[in-house]
């Protein structure tokens, strides 16, 4: 579904390009797909939470010809992502770099999500080894006691 | 200690609180350049009151100078602009404007009516030198010193507090 979705939104976009440069865009689909997808990686600066690929703002539209500039010229997916991170540092990638800075963001989620089972899975195990004595049924109702009371001597009456 | 365990989930609250503050406090707009410490790009871009005349970055090298990113579009531009004109007057550090993705007679215009503190705007018609130089939001400042590596960037309108306590030190170290 994902697939489908980004497929639509690539065409969409390929649209929005067309409008832009008509004649380029026929003549090589397969650079702008290639454009696209390399677009999709890089953040635009202006509309932070959106890719250059998804953006309209001009700096994104200006950053999309950019990179199909180079692809013309045939530089590679990689030249072409030193080329942005050397003007607009790591915060234009989408996907950061895994580096001491942001090791806690990749791998935070997973410490927590592995800590908090690692708790769970203690707590139960000692739960489990309680004796029976721990989980008695009076202690529950002495704790429960005014609630369990009160309806009771109601209904004697 | 058993008593307090209780205790244990309020405190890594506090703590993702702590986290949580610190990062509503930054400021998403400022993404620090990595072009600090760097050289400032080549170009050879034409003047925007004389087409027929290049500036390129060599005729600039061996003095500190100031890039001033601007527009006549440009609605914080504006707000800085006095800033700009006040200090062109009072300092004799060389001001240049790149004119970003302008058209070529708006801007004249703008120059003609809020003062020309540039020693000469650089006109960047297609944004190709702005991308270079990394900009993604007009107005935005640059310091670069002699040897032609930038020193300082400001993104967003310069203040009155920025010139002062960030500029201008700034200059007069380089220019020591």
């Amino acid at each position: 579904m994902p697939k489908v979705l980004l497929a639509l939104l690539a065409l969409c976009l390929a649209a929005a390009v067309h409008a832009a440069d008509a004649p380029l865009t026929a003549a090589d689909p397969e650079l702008e797909a290639k454009m696209l997808r390399i677009s999709a990686e890089l953040r635009c600066l202006v509309c932070q939470n959106q890719t250059i690929a998804d953006s309209n703002a001009e700096l994104a539209v200006d950053l999309r010809n950019q990179v199909r500039d180079m692809l013309r010229q045939g530089q590679s997916q990689q030249q072409i992502i030193e080329y942005m991170t050397a003007r607009y540092g790591d915060f234009v990638l989408y996907r950061p770099p895994m580096t001491g800075a942001t090791f806690l963001l990749w791998f935070g989620p997973a410490v927590l999500m592995v800590g908090g089972l690692a708790a769970l899975a203690l707590v139960l195990r000692r739960r489990s080894r309680l004796g029976n004595e721990h989980f008695d049924p009076e202690e529950l109702e002495d704790l429960a006691g005014p609630a369990t009371v009160t309806p009771a001597v109601k209904t004697e009456k | 200690m058993k008593r307090w365990q209780f205790l244990a989930p309020l405190a890594l609250f506090a703590v993702l609180l702590g986290f949580l503050a610190v990062g509503l406090n930054l400021n998403p707009r400022e993404v620090p350049s990595p072009l600090i410490g760097k050289p400032a790009p080549a170009f050879e871009l034409a003047r925007l009151d004389d087409p027929a005349q290049k500036i390129t970055h060599a005729d600039l090298k061996g003095q500190v100078w100031i890039l001033n990113v601007w527009a006549s579009w440009c609605v914080a531009c504006r707000q800085e602009h006095p800033l700009l004109v006040d200090f062109a007057k009072r300092n004799p550090v060389p001001l240049y404007g790149l004119n970003y993705k302008d058209k070529r007679d708006d801007g004249l215009a703008w120059l003609r009516r809020f003062g020309d503190p540039y020693k000469a705007s650089l006109f960047d018609i297609d944004g190709r030198v702005g991308i270079d130089f990394g900009v993604y939001g007009v107005p935005e400042t640059f310091v670069i010193d002699k040897q032609g590596v930038i020193r300082f960037k400001q993104i967003g309108p310069v203040t009155p507090e920025v010139l002062r306590d960030q500029i201008e030190p700034l200059l007069k170290q380089l220019n020591a």
